[in-house]
């Protein structure tokens, strides 16, 4: 086969798997409902919870705690979002439609692919309803129009590379319920350790190491950044430096650990 | 090419850790004909099945389809085949032609192509009235003809159906051995597996037993229902005082040893594989020597007979598991 025909087919067989993945969102669309509520609720308790206590401190940024937040929750929420990919990938290797792909002259890498950009392209719908929310409670973007839009960017990529771990795990596991238990186990305290909710420099001094040096941090301070103007641009090239390690790593593991499974 | 066989396993065998699913099985069957899997629970027949349909690799041993290496070539011979799982491989939040559309453009046909095929099929099964229904609407019997026509899109020359009739009733059950028929009158070649004998005697040209890894038996039906010694004719006699008279009579016909049963003065005659013919050899012969029997009968071993009869050792298990479960439930 030609290399240009490889590549036709690959980009057939992606857009045949995305499509039955977004079909089943708009067939499903509690799943969509659930992961929109998700960041209200966080949004909602944080910003009054949080916002009075915090609102005086280094977290407001141009008077608001919702300006500091909601780069934070964004990221949090794209994260849960990139979870479906394992639990989408456990649930399909339970039902037999695996065992179908794997028997038709389609591309390996496709059935992944299929399913983390679809994911992706969920959390765009989420990440919209979101800033809708957010605006009602006074979310503003301070760092113009272009800014914003490659916030979402960087966010929605650094979900996608989140979709891939999940992916690997989802087909580790091979069950529904153990990969999104393994999930939140690593995104909570992950999240909780980072700069997406409160500032790290008023975490216990062993914490901010870490909270300074992770990924999570990085790809809020970036989105934050980009969306509010504060307070670190250097954060943006090492979150896409994650991003690609991430998928460098996480793409070839998968691929791998899909092949071998039945 | 006719000479290129269907399918070929040989010496193939495949592990889980200590566990033997499949060990040294060699097996092959001609293009245009059915082949039938037979095996009890956990026997190895979806083992085989992934083998050959490129989802697994063989431990040891070599399997080729349509005469193409399976563990050197996977996509050629994903290009050949189709494959219908144990378990119904369609989305259920997809409608029917969804389903079926995703797999054409799987297969690389282009849209136009994929259309036509799709309404083709649907139609072949009957299901165009629940094209645009989604399947977790259908029943049992349309998921699995659905199922079926998935693996049909790519029009293959040869067909895996892992237990394609498993818990369909009788009509929906017909309805695809007729469905099977078409297939082979128009040259493709099918591997099925059953835990129904009726069905393997039914649709099969050829037929293997597996049992525990290992390949146990293999022939025609025919021929493995002679492997219990074929037909049988029993009658009885009203008088004990008949019964050398009676043998003598009916000897030239058996080929075996008459046996005597003295408990209900049975006489059993062996009759090899022509059961009906020699039949009414034995009641002419009964007749010359002036012996009214009883009652008179044919007995011919199904396949259940056989397959009984192989995995025996299983059988009594299943029996002391079911006492045990029998107990259990009393108390
Ligand atoms: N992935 C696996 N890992 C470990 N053991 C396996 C695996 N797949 C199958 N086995 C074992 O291999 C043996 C054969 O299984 P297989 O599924 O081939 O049986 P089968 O004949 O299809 O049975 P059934 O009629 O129940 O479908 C079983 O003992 C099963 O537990
Ligand atoms: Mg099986």
């Amino acid at each position: 086969m030609s290399i240009t025909k490889k590549i036709y087919f690959q980009l057939v067989d992606t857009w045949a798997l995305t499509k039955r993945n977004l079909l089943r969102y708009v067939r499903l669309p509690q799943l969509i409902f659930f992961s929109a509520v998700q960041p209200i609720i966080f949004l909602t308790l944080f910003n009054f919870v949080f916002g009075g206590a915090l609102g005086h401190s280094g977290a407001a940024i141009h008077g608001k705690y919702i300006n500091y937040l909601l780069p934070g929750i964004m990221v949090q929420v794209t994260l849960f979002g990139g979870l479906q990919t394992g639990i989408g990938l456990a649930t399909d290797l339970n039902s037999g439609i695996i065992s179908r792909f794997k028997s038709l002259p389609m591309s390996r890498s496709a059935v992944l692919m299929g399913r983390t950009i679809a994911d992706m392209l969920r959390n765009i719908i989420v990440i919209g309803i979101m800033l809708v929310y957010g605006y009602i409670l006074g979310f503003r973007f301070y760092n113009g129009a272009g800014h914003a839009i490659a916030m979402v960017g960087i966010v929605l990529l650094f979900g996608f590379a989140f979709s891939w771990v999940a992916a690997y795990f989802g087909l580790l596991t091979k069950d529904p319920e153990t990969a999104q238990l393994a999930g939140f186990i690593v995104i909570f305290p992950l999240t909780f350790a980072s700069a997406a909710f409160v500032p790290v420099a008023s975490m216990a001094g062993w914490l901010q190491h870490f909270a300074n040096n992770q990924p999570i941090t990085f790809a809020t301070n970036a989105s934050r950044y980009l969306a509010v103007g504060l307070p670190d641009n250097g954060a943006i090239w090492k979150v896409l430096l994650w991003t690609l390690g991430i998928l460098i790593i996480f793409i070839p593991l998968s691929v791998r650990t899909y092949r071998k499974r039945i | 090419m006719s000479e290129v066989l269907a399918f070929e396993v040989n010496r193939a065998a495949k592990y889980f850790g200590d566990l033997k699913a499949l060990d040294d099985v060699s097996l092959s069957s001609k293009q245009g004909t059915i082949f039938g899997l037979l095996g009890p629970n956990g026997a190895g027949k979806t083992t085989l099945v992934n083998m050959l349909t490129t989802l697994a690799s063989p431990t040891k041993g070599s399997l080729k389809v349509l005469g193409v290496d399976v563990v050197e070539h996977p996509d050629t011979v994903r290009n050949l085949i189709g494959l219908a799982g144990q378990f119904a491989a369609v989305d259920e939040y997809l409608t029917g032609e969804e389903n079926l559309y995703m797999i054409g453009r799987l297969y690389h046909l282009n849209h136009k192509e994929t259309k036509k095929r799709v309404s083709e099929l649907l139609e072949d099964l009957r299901l165009t009235d629940a094209a645009r229904r989604q399947v977790k609407t259908y029943s049992g019997g349309m998921r699995r003809r659905l199922d079926l026509g998935a693996s049909l899109v790519g029009r293959p020359r040869i067909l895996f159906l892992d237990e394609p009739t498993t818990g369909l009733d009788p009509r929906t059950r017909l309805e695809l051995w007729e469905i099977m028929r078409e297939l082979v009158k128009n040259g493709t070649s099918i591997l099925l597996t059953t835990q129904y004998l009726e069905e393997a005697d039914e649709l099969a040209d050829h037929i293997a037993v597996i049992d525990r890894g290992k390949l146990i038996a293999e022939g025609t039906s025919s021929q493995l229902k002679a492997r219990l010694g074929g037909d049988v004719v029993e009658f009885e006699i009203t008088n004990e005082l008949q019964k050398d008279v009676a043998v003598a009579a009916v000897s030239g016909v058996a080929t075996k040893k008459v046996t005597y049963n003295e408990d209900n003065r049975v006489i059993s005659v062996p009759v090899g594989s022509h059961g009906s013919t020699k039949l009414t050899e034995i009641v002419r012969a009964l007749d010359k020597a002036k012996i009214v029997p009883n009652s008179l009968s044919l007995h011919q071993p199904t396949l259940d007979d056989v397959f009984l009869n192989l995995i025996g050792a299983k059988a009594s298990d299943v029996a002391t598991t079911a006492a045990k479960l029998g107990k259990r439930a009393r108390r």
